[in-house]
């Protein structure tokens, strides 16, 4: 099978569950069965291949640009690995049905659980490392997912959160690290990473990359100082407990430092960062264990412990000690998820997790007593189990190391120590004993279904113990090579003969039983004993970063708008003089234009109406004439500097900008109060200065350079007639070349206008609508609302103005004008209509449906986008040809032309509609509708003489 | 000529930021309309400043010169767009000012002060007031 489909498995079985949940939890979990059956299949059917040290391979390119690739590779890690993860999630989904009440919604569970396996499988299949940081970011999301199941707890959510904060968090610094090692190595894919080591050790960014990725492997792998998110994070329901935070999340930073083991084990570096971690996390892990009475909460140190003696192996960087860290892993699945799968049936049926309130259980519950047993026996190492033979090859290695070996001895054996303790503990106090009088619940053991999955795992155990070589040796050559990258034959024995690891082993053993003996005074110390709650730190952390944020936020932002604003614009202003004074713009090319008078006197116009705006910004309604002004002398300035259609466009923006502005200043107060202090104003006007003077001098910096690099539009010149069919190049830019950007910003256009539709709507409604309704205006009307001369006029103007509309429309594709300024100009021509006679005399005479032109405009635009489809054409390609009418001379039709009129549509039902929506305003606070056209109808009088 | 027209776009941007520094809504408004005319004058001059030489095709003109049409496209688009962002707006200060009888921009204090972060001990405690009977179940400890 593909090495793509098995990693897609178990995505697609997580769809099953949901459709399949009203079926029953049997379905749902058969389902998810199926999937992750079929997948592990489909990798075993690799098996011979690898074991004849293929690498099976297979993907596609995604975006090679970036060097991201769905690249797979299955090799002996990638199988071990994929193994555990699809086995055992085999086991936990049938484990899973049995465990979950019947309250539980189960169906999220899988599907929960199934998200996560092919995130997983996906990690460790994948070949490429951006494609890995994706199946490891997901890794984070689900098992969040996952530990908050129970959301009802509170225990449940803070623990999601804390793993996915830390967690997260190194996998942010891993996507940092593995850019560098990508950079450094020159690919992305893993298969070339692993074959540069050289360049990779040798480069001065190695250490960063290590110490970045290591953060990340730490994290996930749940190593000091990032231990403490594993222990909370068993508020999950057991099954995911045994899966995540035994076998398989917990074990993708190791996977990753093994995967990675060729390019950057080795050093030094490596060495002293990896084992001591591995060690210390080792030890502490082991020494924690050692006084938690919550059943999972020691497992799950015994977990970070056990990660941290697999890390430590890796750290060693000998092919002896990743030959164990393998073995180790291995075995640390098996036994570990036997015994939370053990943990979690005592709590099924002994309604408590405590040992402190357990106790004699072994008449009770036999069957769960031997495989706990078996499994627990195997983590304290106790031949011939499993768990001996991978701890003393851990021995063996840390006796023969160069550096710190007796330091390493010395805590290795303390650790395998405290190991065997909590170990016997979990035994003892568990199932040895006297029986109790009650329990919180009356234990018995359970049904089929809970206790197959473990006790298969138990077999494994002692089987592995038994006949390493046969049992497991394969696997572990084969991911041994994978690892070391080269061919490894490994020869477990039970038996060594009296060497320096076997005298360590009895001494933890012998040692680990006398502490049991001690436990009770030991116990009582330790609750004595002052010691950092890894959980009141975090949440202090998190809520002092929290604060810190806030008064940061507050300190820039005070809900003052001025003020987040002048910090906006300081920034820009000081980022834009730090550019100029670090880059260099080059000399100046350019001769300046000879200044005419008649610009001269523009700009004089210009420069006072600005000035005068500001000082009169008060009086508002002279302010915006002044806007007017200034608005109007940019059109002419457009004009005059060979811009025709910007002109056009500026002009008849000006005018619909000025009526609306005008129609809300209706509403709004005529005039603005002096408020601010001199003060205040005076920081305003320094840093608009400082803001113009750099704009103004970033203007002319520019135009008295040539272009840097050649235009692009040297293109749009050349070809505007040949493949556009018009001479307007700027017209033909905007329907053709990049008509797609014009489609986007009329559509643009089309939704401001809806949205102002919208606003209106509201403020029509409720507690805005009596205030209109009382509305009292400010200002006297006039005497003449619709004099006799605007009517006449505009009604004179309005054929003329729609004629000039259409052939402003007609003639864009080669001369100056086109939809946009087509589309304004009948808008204005029918709002002087609205202005001489009243909003809604004219309304009724022409009811043109706003929103219609909106949409029509846009469908317009695209239906001639899709026309060139049927051309065989991309969207949006235009193409025009000559045709001949009797009586008319030989034109031009071009399809831009129905891009043009979508254009044209939509401008006009835009700025129509929100023109609109301000008067029904003004109608709704009491304006009076005008039954005649005109204030004075001549007819009326007429009638009145006869 | 070119001077001018930097001189112009500083102006009119200088008046634009001074405006928008403002707190009342309209100044706020006829600050942006300002900043607009600044940054499409800006943009426009980015094709440099020619004098007589639209971009329209000329087939009979021995040796035409053309102006850079690309920015006059994107500047075209701009002035409609920012006509409809100047709208929307427009529309909003007038619905805020109907709405609340106020016409600042500033947002008033109670609506801005967040109340004080709470911890999860905190949450835990005012539970546990409320609740004084519920009890921890036990066995459900997790180490730490």
């Amino acid at each position: 099978m593909s090495p793509a489909l098995i990693a897609l498995l178990p995505f697609a079985g997580a769809l099953l569950p949901g459709l399949l949940i009203r079926s029953g939890r049997n379905v749902a979990a058969f389902a998810c069965g199926t999937a992750t059956a079929l997948a592990l299949i489909g990798l075993w059917v690799h098996i011979p291949a690898i074991m004849r040290g293929e690498v099976v391979t297979a993907g596609f390119d995604w975006l090679p640009q970036i060097g991201l690739n769905a690249q797979f590779r299955i090799d002996g890690l990638a199988l071990l690995f994929g193994t555990l993860i699809l086995g055992i999630g085999l086991l936990i989904i049938l484990y899973a049905r049995h465990y979950l009440s019947r309250t539980d919604p189960i169906g999220k569970f899988y599907t929960y659980l199934m998200l996560f396996q092919g995130a997983m499988t996906g990690i460790v299949l994948c070949d490429n490392i951006l494609f890995l940081l994706i199946f490891w970011e997901l890794t984070s999301l689900s098992s969040f997912l996952l530990i908050g199941y129970w959301r009802h707890l509170p225990e449940g959510r803070q623990g999601a959160r804390m793993a996915l904060t830390v967690t997260g968090a190194g996998g942010l610094a891993m996507i940092a690290g593995m850019l560098i090692l990508g950079q450094i190595a020159g690919s992305y894919e893993i298969s070339e990473i692993l074959a540069s080591r050289d360049v990779i050790q040798a480069s001065p960014w190695y250490t960063t990359a290590l110490v970045l990725i290591l953060i990340g492997a730490f994290t996930k792998s749940a190593q000091f100082p990032f231990h403490f998110w594993l222990p909370h994070a068993m508020a999950a329901p057991t099954p995911v407990s045994a899966y995540l935070h035994s076998a398989t999340m917990v074990k993708a930073g190791l996977f990753l430092m093994a995967r990675l083991w060729p390019a950057l084990s080795g050093t030094p570096e490596w060495f002293y960062i990896v084992s001591i971690t591995g060690l210390i996390t080792m030890l502490l892990g082991a020494f924690i264990a050692v006084f938690k009475d919550d059943l999972k909460g020691l497992l799950a140190f015994s977990t970070v412990s056990h990660l941290g003696l697999i890390t430590m192996l890796l750290g060693f960087g000998t092919e002896a000690a990743a030959i164990a860290a393998v073995f180790h892993i291995i075995n640390h699945a098996t036994f570990k998820a036997a015994l939370f799968m053990t943990a979690g049936i005592i709590d099924h049926e002994a309604g408590t997790r405590s040992i402190r309130l357990l106790g004699g259980l072994r008449k009770l519950m036999p069957i769960t007593f031997v495989i706990g047993t078996i499994a627990a026996l195997s983590m304290a190492g106790i031949p011939p189990l499993n768990g001996f033979l991978s701890k003393e090859m851990m021995l063996y290695e840390v006796d023969h190391l160069d550096a710190m070996r007796q330091t390493f001895m010395v805590l290795a054996t303390l650790a395998a120590l405290f190991s065997v303790c909590y170990s016997l503990r979990f035994i003892a106090h568990v199932f040895l004993g006297p029986q109790r009088d009650e329990y919180p619940h009356k234990p018995h053991d359970p049904g089929l279904g809970l206790w197959v999955a473990p006790g298969f795992l138990a077999v494994l155990v002692v089987l592995i113990g038994l006949f390493p070589n046969t049992t497991a040796g394969w696997l572990v050559d084969a991911s041994a090579t994978a690892v070391t990258g080269v061919a490894q034959e490994s020869h477990i024995y039970l038996w060594h003969g009296v060497n320096a690891a076997l005298i360590m082993s009895i001494i933890a053993i012998a040692g680990g039983a006398v502490l049991l003996g001690l436990h009770r005074p030991l116990l009582a110390a330790w609750d004595a004993a002052p010691r950092p709650e890894a959980k009141a730190m975090f949440d202090a952390t998190i809520l002092n970063f929290g604060r810190l944020c806030g008064w940061l936020t507050d300190r820039i932002t005070n809900g003052s708008m001025g003020r987040a604003l002048a910090a906006l614009t300081v920034t820009v202003v000081f980022c834009g003089a730090l550019a100029w004074s670090t880059g260099s713009a080059g000399p100046i090319t350019r001769p300046m234009l000879p200044v005419e008078p008649v610009p001269l006197i523009a700009w004089f116009m210009l420069i006072v109406a600005t000035g005068c705006m500001v000082t009169f910004h008060r009086r508002r309604l002279l302010a915006l004439v002044l806007v007017g002004i200034v608005g109007l002398i940019v059109s002419v300035g457009f004009a005059y500097m060979s811009a025709p259609d910007l002109a056009l466009t500026q002009i008849s923006v000006e005018v619909v900008t000025i009526i609306l502005l005008l129609l809300a200043l209706n509403f709004l107060p005529k005039r603005t109060l002096f408020e601010t202090t001199d003060r205040r104003r005076g920081t305003d006007a320094f840093i608009a200065a400082l803001t113009g003077i750099g704009f103004g001098t970033l203007a002319y910096a520019m135009m008295r350079r040539d272009f840097g690099a050649d235009p692009i539009s040297g293109y749009m010149l050349e070809n505007s007639y040949k493949q556009g069919g018009g001479t307007n190049v700027v017209n033909v830019i905007l329907v053709d070349f990049r008509g797609y950007d014009t489609f986007g910003e009329i559509t643009v256009l089309g939704i401001a206008a809806l949205v102002i539709f919208a606003l209106t709507e509201t403020l029509l409604q409720g507690k805005s609508s009596r205030r209109l309704r009382n509305w009292v205006t400010e200002q006297r009307r006039a005497g003449d609302r619709h004099p006799l001369m605007l009517v006449v006029a505009t009604r004179l103007v309005l054929p003329v103005a729609l004629v000039v509309g259409i052939y402003i429309f007609l003639r864009g594709h080669n001369e100056p004008g086109g939809g946009f300024v087509a589309g304004l100009v009948v808008a204005i021509a029918l709002l002087m209509q609205y202005m001489a006679s009243g909003f809604a005399w004219t309304q009724r005479r022409q009811r043109l449906p706003y929103h219609a032109l909106i949409g029509a405009g846009v469908v317009a635009a695209a239906v001639t986008g899709v026309g060139a489809w049927f051309n065989g054409r991309p969207f949006l390609t235009s193409d025009y040809g000559y045709f001949k009418l009797p009586l008319l001379e030989e034109f031009e039709l071009a399809t831009a032309m129905g891009f043009d009129l979508g254009v044209f549509l939509c401008v006009l039902g835009a700025v129509m509609l929100a023109l609109n929506s301000l008067s029904r305003i003004a109608r709704h606070a009491g304006q009076t509708v005008n039954v005649d056209p005109m204030d004075s109808d001549p007819k009326n009088r007429r009638e009145a003489e006869v | 000529m070119e001077i001018l027209v930097a001189s112009a776009i500083g102006a009119m941007t200088a008046a634009g930021v001074y405006l928008i520094l403002r707190i009342r809504t309209f100044a706020v408004v006829l600050g942006m309309t300002m900043l607009s005319y600044a940054i499409n004058v800006f943009l426009f001059s980015t094709g440099r400043l020619v004098i007589g030489a639209a971009p329209i095709l000329d087939n009979y003109a021995e040796n035409p010169t053309y102006t850079d049409p690309l920015p006059q496209a994107l500047v075209l688009t701009a002035i409609v767009i920012s006509f409809g962002m100047t709208a929307v707006v427009v529309m909003m200060a007038l619905g805020a000012f109907i709405e609340g009888g106020d016409d600042r921009i500033d947002m008033p204090d109670d609506d801005r002060i967040m109340p004080d972060l709470r911890t999860v001990e905190d949450e835990e405690a005012r539970d546990s007031v409320a609740q004084p009977a519920k009890s921890q179940p036990v066995g459900n400890e997790v180490g730490s």
